[in-house]
């Protein structure tokens, strides 16, 4: 174990500020990125089941 | 043939929804270890102290910010070459986690470069190409979301991503070329890596869940642009009718 308490371990040798803020930085980004991807499928799943049901007898394959 | 069977939306649709749980718990269990090594077992470093630490999301994400330019700007030559409709999805649904991973290395090394270099930001020619990255990502979203027709938005995007392509090789060979205030590559093919081998391992781990992680986010993406697409097509209503 590198490190002798918890307090030591978030000072990080004085840089918890810069190390802490790229870390931080970082997992907002990917849970903003998760959460919108969840939100965007689930928006676009019920705006076609929407479009599906005004217009049941669409057919074709064009795209 | 296999490849042309694989390439049709319907059949690629299904194999990308069985292999998102695998790429995601592999992104989660990989970060965990990877973080686990980076921050309990690899030691402080004898020059950097602690600050070090911010290589474990800075140089996986840097590396994911070009490598998924190449395979955009792949897939994209791939679309024009055979008129196809899934490479161009492919290409649409890279390009976001490109540019967040790309985002995220400019942002890591500026709180990188304050503690060790006094600066956030310096126009050296690896911090230059890096942003010129970034708008080539946001260029092209732009460029893509201001075109209507599918089609010719799908062609004016593979073209703009295969000229922005030059720029890679430019970041990549930007600290052998010129004199910057960045460091030369710490891990190379040519040489030994030049860090402790538990630092490496945390590095590579984190470069492994970063490649999991930007597969799983790339597949839930084109899942929902292939059913935008085909959406007149009548597996994608069956989809629709069971799903809701």
């Amino acid at each position: 174990m590198e490190w002798a308490s918890w307090s030591e371990f978030w000072s990080m040798g004085g840089r918890g500020f810069f190390v802490w803020s790229a870390y931080g930085v970082t997992a907002i980004c990917v849970l903003t990125e998760i959460v919108w991807l969840r939100r965007s499928v689930r928006q676009s799943r019920s705006r076609l089941v929407r479009m599906q049901q005004w217009d049941p007898s669409q057919e074709g394959s064009e795209s | 043939m296999r490849f042309f069977h694989y390439a049709s939306p319907s059949t690629f649709y299904h194999l990308a929804g069985k292999a998102i749980p695998w790429t995601a718990w592999t992104a989660g269990i990989l970060a965990v270890l990877g973080l686990y090594i980076g921050f309990f077992v690899a030691p402080t470093d004898f020059q950097q102290g602690e600050a070090y630490r911010i290589i474990f999301i800075h140089v996986p994400a840097a590396w994911m910010g070009m490598l998924i330019y190449l395979v955009m700007a792949f897939w994209g030559a791939v679309g024009l070459a055979f008129n196809a409709r899934l490479p161009f999805m492919m290409m649409r649904a890279l390009a976001p986690t490109g540019a967040i991973l790309t985002f995220v290395s400019l942002w890591t090394g500026a709180v990188w470069g304050k503690p060790m270099w006094g600066t956030w930001w310096v126009w050296d020619a690896r911090l230059t190409s890096t942003l010129i990255l970034l708008f080539l990502y946001i260029g092209t979203l732009a460029l893509w979301s201001a075109i209507d027709d599918v089609k010719r938005s799908d062609r004016a995007g593979a073209l703009l991503t295969l000229i922005g392509v030059v720029n890679v090789p430019i970041i990549l060979f930007s600290v052998v070329w010129w004199n910057t205030l960045h460091q030369g590559s710490t891990v190379g093919v040519s040489h030994a890596p030049k860090m402790a081998a538990t630092m490496l391992q945390g590095l590579l781990l984190m470069t492994a869940a970063a490649w999991a992680y930007a597969i799983a986010a790339t597949l839930v993406r084109v899942r929902r642009i292939i059913l935008e697409r085909e959406r007149k097509t009548e597996w994608v209503n069956e989809i629709l009718r069971k799903g809701s």
